[in-house]
């Protein structure tokens, strides 16, 4: 399966009709003061908030009673805030259960977008996965389902395609993370007509400045982002010095927001999603996606600050 | 998994430490009051051996096994991750190779150590590390201390090391050391030690062995 190589032409008049800058756009969530930041799903321009929600660790709970209660209370907060974007994956214990208690306790009042993927050696058992992560999260369809760490990814994508086709999916997608497999990724971009795409990328881990983003760029491919803050241990390190005064320069009140916006700042990345358990943290997080981007300038001084520390 | 080798522990680590405490004091909660059974058969146990009862001690030990293999594993902890259906089966296969097996004893140090630690003392360790009464690991019913008991009766066994038997609680307390430690929770280093002791020890004697066997008989 293709995907028609854009011209420098077109690539530039997409690019005028969709700049960076123009791209993003403000919208007025309910509860909150401003407006949400969000950037458009360049196979359809669906916009999407700048914030998701990671589910990795934080939401495998098991049958905890009060583990599911304070998830859903998490995605409550996450939710209220304006962001939509909950990813997860059957390799993440019970986590899909739980986010389907959520969900279900919310009503309503959750407008998901809801992320998962397909993590399976056999092709041919990825339909009975996918259909059992369906019924976990309890919706009707999944907006998105990504190849998890490219794992049998020609015949997955055989798959979701067909979903695609047949209307039973709106997007599809390929992950991996912590850098690895790049090459592989790169192969599969250029020769697959995805939607999205998902990799490790946060100030420290910039491995995908130089290639994976600038062609999923070119190739109009949306792009989220996972391990924000290196699974807390970026937040545990950078927390012990004070926040840099010029932080106010971009609306950022704390560290987590700080290395959210150099992230999300990026043109092509459309999303980040940060996971926690502390309903505090969320809203934190998700207020990254308001108020004022860093600029390249500011960008490059976010770096050389946290490499400094 | 592709790549697996690039995958350090922590990679994939699939919950945390809060979350693996709350799941024993769940669990220890919906079994209550077997933990008091489940001492009384160690004690039990080394009642037995002290009576030359070998095969009675080893199917005690057999039942605590299937015991955490189906109970533990296979119902509680596999909510937290897939790997517990493998650990279910490990479990349950240790439990086959101790049911009814014929085992003479010594009186030796290590193994009398390592038992009585896992039976009184590994359970309260956890106090140490932020544990509540609810998340305490028991023998017979918990796999941590189950698996340390397990390698000391194993060390008091007479005759050849019993290898066979020993291969399986020696996997699972480096397993569950380093899952633990993967989570900054130190107490992983007790099932982790606890191994390694009994390695050493079962090493020196199955050595000890070798050069007995292999010794030219003096002439008198």
């Amino acid at each position: 399966m293709t995907r028609p190589t854009l011209t420098r032409r077109t690539l530039l008049s997409s690019l005028a009709a969709t700049g960076a800058a123009s791209a993003l756009r403000s919208l007025s969530p309910a509860g909150e003061s401003g407006a949400i930041l969000t950037r458009p799903i360049p196979s359809t321009g669906e916009r999407l908030p700048l914030v998701g929600l990671g589910s990795w660790i934080t939401f495998n709970v098991g049958d905890d009673p009060a583990g599911r209660d304070s998830c859903a209370e998490v995605m409550r907060a996450f939710f209220q805030g304006g962001g939509r974007l909950i990813d997860s994956s059957p390799m993440y214990g019970s986590s899909q259960e739980v986010i389907g208690y959520g969900l279900k306790k919310l009503g309503r009042a959750a407008p998901v977008f809801a992320a998962s993927k397909v993590w399976i050696s056999s092709g041919a058992r990825g339909p009975s996965q996918i259909e059992e992560s369906r019924a976990q999260w309890g919706v009707a369809r999944f907006d998105l389902l990504e190849v998890h760490n490219l794992m049998s990814w020609e015949e997955h994508l055989r798959t979701l395609f067909a979903m695609k086709a047949a209307g039973r999916l709106r997007y599809v997608g390929v992950t991996t993370s912590e850098g690895r497999r790049h090459d592989e990724m790169e192969r599969v971009l250029r020769s697959q007509p995805l939607d999205f795409v998902q990799f490790t990328y946060n100030v420290l881990d910039r491995e995908v400045e130089s290639r994976l983003l600038p062609l999923a760029r070119e190739r109009r491919i949306a792009v989220i982002t996972n391990r924000p803050f290196r699974q807390g241990a970026l937040i545990r390190a950078v927390e012990r010095h004070p926040l840099p005064p010029w932080a106010a320069e971009i609306d950022c009140a704390n560290w987590a927001q700080l290395l959210l916006k150099f992230i999300v700042s990026h043109p092509a990345v459309n999303c980040a999603i940060p996971a926690t358990s502390r309903v505090d943290h969320v809203r934190q997080n998700v207020r990254a996606s308001y108020g004022r981007l860093p600029d390249e300038a500011l960008r490059r001084r976010i770096v050389a600050h946290v490499e400094s520390l | 998994m592709s790549e697996w080798w690039t995958y350090t522990l922590s990679d994939i680590q699939s919950f945390s430490l809060h979350s693996y405490y709350r799941l024993f004091e769940l669990y220890n909660r919906a079994i209550w009051p077997a933990q008091i059974a489940a001492l009384l058969l160690g004690f039990a146990v080394w009642f037995l051996i002290r009576r030359g009862r070998g095969r009675l001690a080893a199917t005690i030990l057999a039942a605590c096994w299937l015991w955490v293999a189906i109970v533990f594993h296979a119902h509680r902890y596999a909510t937290l991750t897939w790997t517990a259906r493998y650990f279910a089966w490990g479990f349950g296969l240790e439990a086959a190779l101790l049911f009814g097996r014929r085992l003479a004893f010594e009186n030796r140090r290590a193994g009398r150590a390592i038992f009585a630690f896992a039976l009184l003392v590994q359970p309260l360790a956890g106090f140490a590390f932020g544990r509540t009464w609810p998340q305490l690991e028991i023998f017979g019913v918990a796999p941590d201390p189950t698996a340390v008991a397990t390698l000391g009766v194993l060390l008091l066994a007479s005759g050849r090391v019993r290898w066979e038997l020993l291969v399986v609680p020696l996997l699972w307390c480096g397993i569950s050391g380093a899952t633990l430690l993967s989570m900054e929770a130190p107490e992983g280093w007790i099932p982790i030690a606890g191994a390694v002791l009994a390695f050493s020890v079962a090493m020196r004697e199955t050595l000890a062995n070798r050069r007995r066997r292999t010794a030219v008989p003096a002439i008198s």
